[in-house]
């Protein structure tokens, strides 16, 4: 278990072989992996809200957007030296654990997650590998450095991996 | 909302009356079980993102949990979880039904809207009482209830405050059987009052935030 870097809630990680990546109980919320091909570096961001626009800069955390999110990820692995062509991404989340209710746009929040971080990823040109989005439950997923396997646990389901 | 905002004397505002909306809550699963029970005094916090899944007992614990909205002068989500052994036991109780209908899935859907009213009752319950004590308006909507990871299921509640914050008040209120050591049934009762409620409903019990 040492070999384990954990990613809170609204939070962004970076690591290298022989690290992996988790972050427990996604549920609306999106966890977003990039990763070097070449360098085996990898950042992941559990993210939590769409967009940072509405947001105040001085309190900005920027790991709980999408848009800054995958920014800083970008930024952090090209400072490591990696060639945005040889950048990939893996994505998961993004469940709509309850039903939809027209009362509240927060109820929609984890599909609108899922589509600002693909519209992220799109104008950055990093092109999503795999994918588990949407659904109902709640995931937890872990990402292995070395061969970029992203692994994707749902209560009373196999264990997923893409 | 400034964290600093937030002081001693507020949280011990808030948690005087989540402490009269639980005891409501418990007088009403009582007679609904026809036995006593038992309610922890509140514990009310400002808990940080990252440090929630501890809160909610670590890993990937697993819990049914009965969700719903609060309207009105104040709005906020509210949360009636239980472990699966434990929600299995409260329907089993209410319904008679010898067998475990919650132990393993597939969960009975019977069980599971058991469940869901027992959140209808103990959520009515508490915010009527909480409407009686502040003056204020509290409505709550139908529940819904699931069963999955407890942080995925509160995080849901916490998307009104990751607008706002890092941080979300937790106000959580632990039922238990009366006089029983090995408990089963011990539920949680978790209130997330949006940031922007925090002023209605500190101004209603004659504390002002800024001072």
């Amino acid at each position: 278990m040492d070999n384990i870097v954990k990613v809170s809630m609204a939070d962004l990680k970076m690591t290298t072989p022989p690290m992996k990546l988790r972050t427990m109980g996604l549920g609306s919320c999106v966890g977003i992996v990039v990763y070097d091909e070449k360098t085996n570096d990898c950042g992941m961001a559990h993210i939590m809200l769409p967009t940072s626009k509405l947001c105040k800069p001085e309190n900005l955390n920027r790991a709980k957007y999408a848009d800054t999110a995958i920014h800083d990820l970008l930024l952090n692995l090209k400072k490591k030296g990696a060639q945005l062509s040889s950048l990939k991404a893996k994505i998961a989340g993004g469940a709509q654990m309850f039903a939809y209710s027209n009362s509240s746009e927060s109820m929609r929040i984890g599909p609108r997650n899922i589509e600002a971080v693909k519209e992220e990823l799109k104008i950055n040109r990093i092109p999503i590998v795999s994918e588990d989005v949407g659904g109902k439950n709640g995931r937890t997923i872990e990402f292995n450095s070395m061969t970029f396997k992203l692994e994707i646990r749902t209560i009373n389901q196999e264990m997923k991996v893409i | 909302m400034d964290r600093k905002a937030i002081s001693e004397k507020h949280l011990d505002a808030f948690k005087e009356t989540a402490n009269i909306g639980a005891g409501h809550a418990a007088t009403a699963l009582s007679t609904l079980l026809n036995k006593p029970m038992d309610m922890s005094v509140p514990q009310v916090d400002l808990v940080p993102f990252e440090e929630m899944n501890e809160r909610l007992g670590g890993g990937e614990a697993v819990v049914v949990a009965a969700f719903l909205q609060v309207e009105g002068d104040v709005t906020g989500s509210l949360f009636f979880m239980l472990s699966l052994d434990g929600a299995s036991s409260l329907v089993q109780e209410l319904t008679s039904n010898l067998e475990e209908p919650l132990k393993t899935p597939p969960y009975s859907s019977m069980a599971l809207s058991a469940f869901n009213e027992v959140g209808n009752i103990l959520a009515g319950s508490y915010l009527s009482a909480l409407a009686e004590f502040t003056k204020l308006r509290l409505y709550p909507t139908v529940s819904q209830t699931v069963v999955d990871m407890a942080m995925a299921i509160v995080s849901h509640g916490l998307i009104a405050h990751s607008m706002h914050s890092d941080y979300a008040l937790v106000i959580d209120t632990k039922m238990t059987e009366k006089g029983c050591d090995k408990n089963k049934m011990n539920g949680h009762f978790f209130f997330l009052p949006d940031p922007k409620s925090f002023q209605p409903l500190l101004q209603s019990l004659g504390v002002q935030l800024d001072g």
